[in-house]
């Protein structure tokens, strides 16, 4: 079985994010960039399942500029066989994204493709089912564990108020939340092994996909800031305002 | 047993001393055609992560390390385009020194405004290029000897290791990084270089080292106040140096660096006596003063960070060569404290270890030699002749005060060489006095504009350590925050550490609790310097914790 | 061109977040159609067309949709959508399961977790875990939003009259199946989840008195967290942590107990939609972010409050 894993270059997550003082993005000079979270749990349970047995290859691939490619590498350095970069401008759309990976599952043929639920820059939480949705596949989204069986996999989703099991024909797209596992650190034989490990280079007209702008970012803005209430003078007029004004309670 | 790989030189640290002398390692490698493994690893989660620096930077090494730097695109853009020196009289009032009455080696007319992390990161690029192998995430945390007592290596740290060292689910031991030499290039009060230099005993005969904090901030200023190259330096208030008041001397910066920031900061010297003292509260009250506040007013604080400097100098500098390791830059002390610059020096002191070691690995490939040679190839070198010219000035500042410390080095660097050396063999940590010799010092809450408090300031240097791990702060006893130092020195570390990390609490009944947050660390390794029974030793937390200090 | 929300519910209840969706629908037209698609959801249509603001409620009751698969509902979206101007869902973990199937099979963008209308086409959204907003403008002919229930107040439940229109589309690929589910039986919800969060900082004083903040949570339903400095105090283990490197929480109640606030923290709660804040210190920077104050010594108040709930 073969499994293809997407990976995005994010922000690292411990960084604080500072919005331009143009508001036209925020601003992400020289601050560490990482592999996504979810990304690195979606790698980490493909090579899982090569090491139990279950996947023969493991395939991943990541979409952006050149320095994305260093994501690759880590990737490569938890597992993963070999890479693929299709190298875009700047952080492309979700639908964009999902059009060129469909190229590349159509290319590679996997049998199970897994992608993070959510990129922690862009926080859109839409990928993975695009992708499902231009293949025809079906779709696990937010993993908290994987089940292979013969021609199926059976997704146990963390969904609101509890959990959701799902059997899915193979191929199918699963998408990670953060309890499927904790994944290894990378190490350093590993990091050297990955550097020498294949990483094809491609480009959306190689795959033959014309990306098509469908939004516009009008601006960027730091979030309010929260202003002070009122100061209640005991608990009897807590539990009224809670109550009666803030009706939360 | 835990696994191994072996390299011709291993260099710990990626700061402009190992990446200098990783550089310059493969130049001449390439140059002749032979093949040499060279490995740098990096506490850091990413080169340039733990890097904090001024600065203000001479080119001098990097001219001769990269010659075509300019088109190969390092980040040293702004030109120093004007200095000015003040002394700060008080709170209000400030006075510029007159040029001519500047020592020479403050004159910056040809270095540039830069962030070394910055700078770092570029060397790293350069390195990889040529056929380094840099390892961020990955630090040094123990040094391997051989049977001869030569350095053979050193091991990287463990992960995924729970509190109380237990192995987690992510557990992934260390390696052995065996190599014929070693450089150590960890920068100031480097926990490995500290146990080299008690081994070898590389400070006899050397006058004790001495060290500063810097703390710095990076702000975005309004556009209208902006002159890049602008550099300012000064000294005086709020550093209090009457003696009633403990005699901490010290000194700010302020860099029009560009895209409209400024960065500020300021050094505090660590021989300082009165335990009340706060190099952060200092750092916080000194931006109000209006020669500052005129600048920043109207901006946005960025970033935030502390870092110690070695700047004993010549007097404390240690024999840098040992049985099969280098010990050079910060970690040994090559600042040149008459300039306020050390990125220059420690270069430098790599490329020279670099040329130290390509000949010797060209000759033998044994490894392990007594690498003696280097300290005559680094006498050769421009740094000796400027660290030994400027041997006298920290030492006349601790001994003599601010104001005549600074006359005897405005003639000693700019008339005549003074004929003789001032020794200053105090170290810092035994400096402080009692604390009821002092009052408190009555330190203002910060206003949340131009001063802030520690939380939200080490917020901005994006420090993180994973929770769950040995703490990195080691007490070899116990009982001293709350048995001694609380008692003689109201616990110093509760303000000298820039983080918060240390902090006495007060629980039920008046009882006390001495607690360390070592997720909040900087790596600045005040605690290890300042603590005045020498009770706290800094090691390596788990890779890639610490600060992620971007353009810093 | 009208708009046309998916309903969230369990087949028998209309659920809260399709509320917030309609009032946030409300503000790009006045003409809502509600699509209810689950199994035997009779009950639901009814609920649904009481809601004020809804003018139409399609009705699609087959096995196919008991489970809100996201391949077969998202078929039948596609097939229903293209006489909207907005297709729009509650940002619930339906929603963001089968909203970004549809928008790819329309060949249009989503626009994820809006948190304010700013015209027809213009939203605003968290992106960065919230700590920057972008205001993203769509450029397709039909816009696919999924809302942010706690940024829109919810619209009125009951008062409607709208028509019931049946949908006898089945769209039913057998790609997935249903297997089973669990309902989450923990007494308390996850943190990230609960819609109240009570939580303890140093000033609790040891990890037993946390009982304290338990009894408050069972009475509300909350989960309970603790800040940096009270993980850091061995008081509770990690995962109770809100803030930095913890957990981010966005409950409708946050109530934090002697927590001085640090960035850290509040970086990890302020998206709350209520704050309270109990602390015996007045100049606890948690006041500057509370909606609700109280100056108090919490073990009093604490058990006080316990009590009144």
């Amino acid at each position: 079985m073969k499994v293809l894993v997407t990976v995005k270059r994010v922000i690292d997550y411990n960084v604080k994010v500072r919005v331009k003082s143009d508001h036209s993005d925020v601003d992400l000079g020289n601050v560490k960039m990482a592999l996504n979270p979810f990304c690195e749990i979606a790698v980490e349970e493909a090579v899982r399942l090569k090491e139990a047995g279950s996947a023969a290859e493991v395939v991943v691939v990541s979409v952006g500029r050149k320095a994305c490619q260093e994501q690759v590498r880590t990737a490569l350095a938890l597992g993963a066989d070999r890479g693929i970069h299709i190298e875009t401008e700047a952080s492309p759309e979700s639908l964009n994204v999902a059009k060129l990976l469909a190229k590349v599952v159509e290319h590679e043929q996997p049998d199970l493709i897994i992608t993070g639920k959510q990129a922690i820059d862009s926080d859109n939480n839409q990928t993975g089912q695009m992708l499902a949705a231009l293949l025809n596949l079906p779709q696990g989204t937010f993993a908290s564990e994987l089940k292979l069986t013969d021609g199926t996999v059976n997704v146990t989703r963390e969904v609101d108020g509890g959990l959701q099991t799902v059997a899915l024909k193979l191929p199918a797209i699963v998408t990670t939340d953060l309890r499927l596992n904790e994944p290894r650190y990378a190490s350093l034989p590993n990091i050297m092994k990955a550097k020498r490990k294949p990483l094809e280079v491609k480009t959306p007209a190689d795959l033959g996909v014309e990306t098509k702008t469908h939004t516009k970012l009008v601006k960027v803005t730091p979030p309010a800031e929260r202003q002070g209430g009122i100061t209640v003078s005991s608990v009897d007029e807590l539990v009224e305002k809670l109550k009666y004004d803030a009706k939360v309670i | 047993m835990r696994e191994s790989m072996e390299f011709d030189v291993v260099i710990v640290g990626a700061g402009p001393a190992g990446l200098s002398t990783a550089c310059r390692l493969m130049q001449q490698a390439n140059d002749a055609g032979q093949e040499l493994s060279v490995c740098v690893v990096e506490k850091g989660s990413e080169v340039g992560a733990h890097i904090l620096s001024g600065a203000v930077v001479e080119p001098r090494a990097l001219n001769e390390l990269f010659p075509d730097w300019k088109e190969m695109g390092a980040p040293l853009k702004t030109e120093v385009t004007e200095d000015r020196i003040y002394l700060l009289k008080d709170d209000q009032k400030s006075s510029k020194i007159p040029n001519f009455l500047v020592p020479k080696t403050m004159h910056n007319h040809g270095n540039y405004i830069a962030s070394v992390g910055n700078l770092c990161r570029w060397l790293a690029e350069q390195a990889e290029q040529l056929g380094v192998e840099v390892f961020p995430g990955f630090p040094a945390s123990y040094i391997i000897y051989g049977d001869d007592g030569q350095v053979a290596g050193i091991g990287t740290g463990d992960m995924g290791l729970d509190e109380e060292g237990n192995q987690k689910d992510t557990y992934m031991p260390g390696m052995d990084l065996l190599a014929k030499y070693t450089v150590f290039t960890e920068g100031c009060r480097g926990h490995l270089g500290k146990e080299l230099i008690a081994k070898y005993q590389l400070n006899a005969g050397k006058d004790a080292q001495h060290y500063g904090i810097g703390i710095k901030e990076l702000w975005d200023i309004d556009p209208a106040k902006h002159e890049p190259g602008l550099v300012l330096h000064g000294t005086g208030w709020p550093l209090s140096f009457k003696e009633s008041e403990g005699g901490a001397s010290g000194g700010f910066f302020l860099y029009h660096a560009e895209d409209n920031q400024v960065v500020v900061g300021l050094i505090t010297d660590l021989n300082y006596d009165n335990p009340h003292l706060s190099p952060f509260d200092e750092f916080q009250r000194m931006k109000h003063h209006p020669l500052i506040a005129d600048t920043l007013t109207g901006g946005k604080r960025v970033s935030y960070g502390a870092r110690a400097i070695t700047k004993g100098g010549y007097n404390a500098l240690p024999k840098m060569s040992m049985p099969g390791a280098l010990l050079l830059g910060c970690d040994a002390g090559t600042l040149n404290f008459s300039k306020i610059k050390g990125t220059h020096t420690a270069m430098k002191s790599g490329m020279v270890a670099a040329e130290t070691l390509f000949e010797v690995l060209k000759i033998s490939n044994e490894g392990g030699q007594n690498l003696t040679a280097y300290g005559d190839n680094f006498k050769d070198s421009w740094v000796y002749e400027e660290l030994y010219t400027s041997r006298n000035f920290g030492p006349a500042l601790h001994k003599y005060g601010t104001v005549i410390g600074s006359a005897l080095n405005y003639i000693d660097q700019n008339i005549v060489s003074l004929p003789f050396t001032i020794h200053d063999n105090y170290p810092d940590y035994n400096q402080l006095k009692s604390a009821n010799a002092y009052s408190p010092i009555d330190y203002q809450k910060p206003d949340g504009v131009l001063s802030f408090d520690k939380p939200s300031s080490v917020f901005l240097s994006n420090t993180n350590h994973e929770e769950s791990q040995p703490c990195h702060l080691q007490l070899s006893d116990y009982s001293i925050p709350l048995g001694k130092n609380l008692i003689m020195f109201d616990e110093p570390a509760q303000r000298y550490c820039p983080a918060g990390v240390y902090e006495v609490i007060e629980g039920e009944k008046g009882s006390k609790q001495f607690q360390i947050n070592s997720q909040n660390c900087l790596h600045c390794k005040t605690c290890d310097i300042k603590d005045p029974t020498q009770n706290i030793t800094w090691v390596t937390p788990e890779g890639g914790g610490g600060p992620n200090y971007p353009n810093m | 061109m009208a708009i046309l929300i998916i309903a969230e519910h369990d087949n028998s209840t209309l659920k809260g977040a399709t509320l917030n969706a309609v009032a946030a629908a409300c503000q790009i037209d006045a003409d809502l159609d509600l699509l209810v698609a689950g199994a035997e959801c009779q009950a639901v249509a009814e609920q649904a067309s009481k809601v004020m603001g809804v003018s139409k409620v399609l009705l699609a009751d087959h096995s196919a949709y008991e489970h809100q698969l996201a391949e077969n509902l998202c078929e039948l979206v596609v097939e229903l959508s293209r006489n909207y101007s907005h297709v729009i869902a509650p940002a619930t973990s339906n929603g963001k399961n089968v909203l970004p199937r549809v928008a790819a099979l329309l060949d249009v963008a989503q626009i994820s977790d809006i948190t304010s209308v700013e015209s027809e086409d213009t939203f605003q959204r968290p992106i960065y875990a919230g700590n920057a907003i972008a205001t993203v403008q769509s450029q397709d002919p039909i816009k696919v939003l999924t809302v942010r229930g706690a940024a829109f107040d919810a619209a009125v439940a009951e008062g409607g009259a709208a028509e019931i229109v049946a949908i006898a589309t089945v769209c039913n690929d057998e790609l997935s199946s249903f297997v089973g589910e669990e309902v989450a039986v923990s007494d308390r919800p996850e943190l990230t989840a609960a819609k109240v969060v009570i939580s303890g900082g140093r000033g609790m004083g040891n990890g037993e008195n946390f009982s304290l903040l338990e009894k408050v949570a069972d009475k509300l339903g909350a989960a309970v967290g603790a800040s940096r400095a009270a993980v850091d105090a061995g008081f509770v283990p990690n995962d109770m942590q809100v803030g930095q490197t913890g957990k981010i929480v966005a409950p409708e109640l946050y109530i934090a107990v002697g927590i001085s606030g640090a960035i850290q923290h509040l970086a990890g709660m302020k998206d709350s939609k209520v704050i309270v804040a109990i602390n015996k210190d007045e100049e606890a920077p948690i006041f500057q972010v509370a909606d609700y104050g109280l100056v108090a010594d919490l073990f009093e108040a604490v058990p006080e409050l316990e009590a009144k709930l």
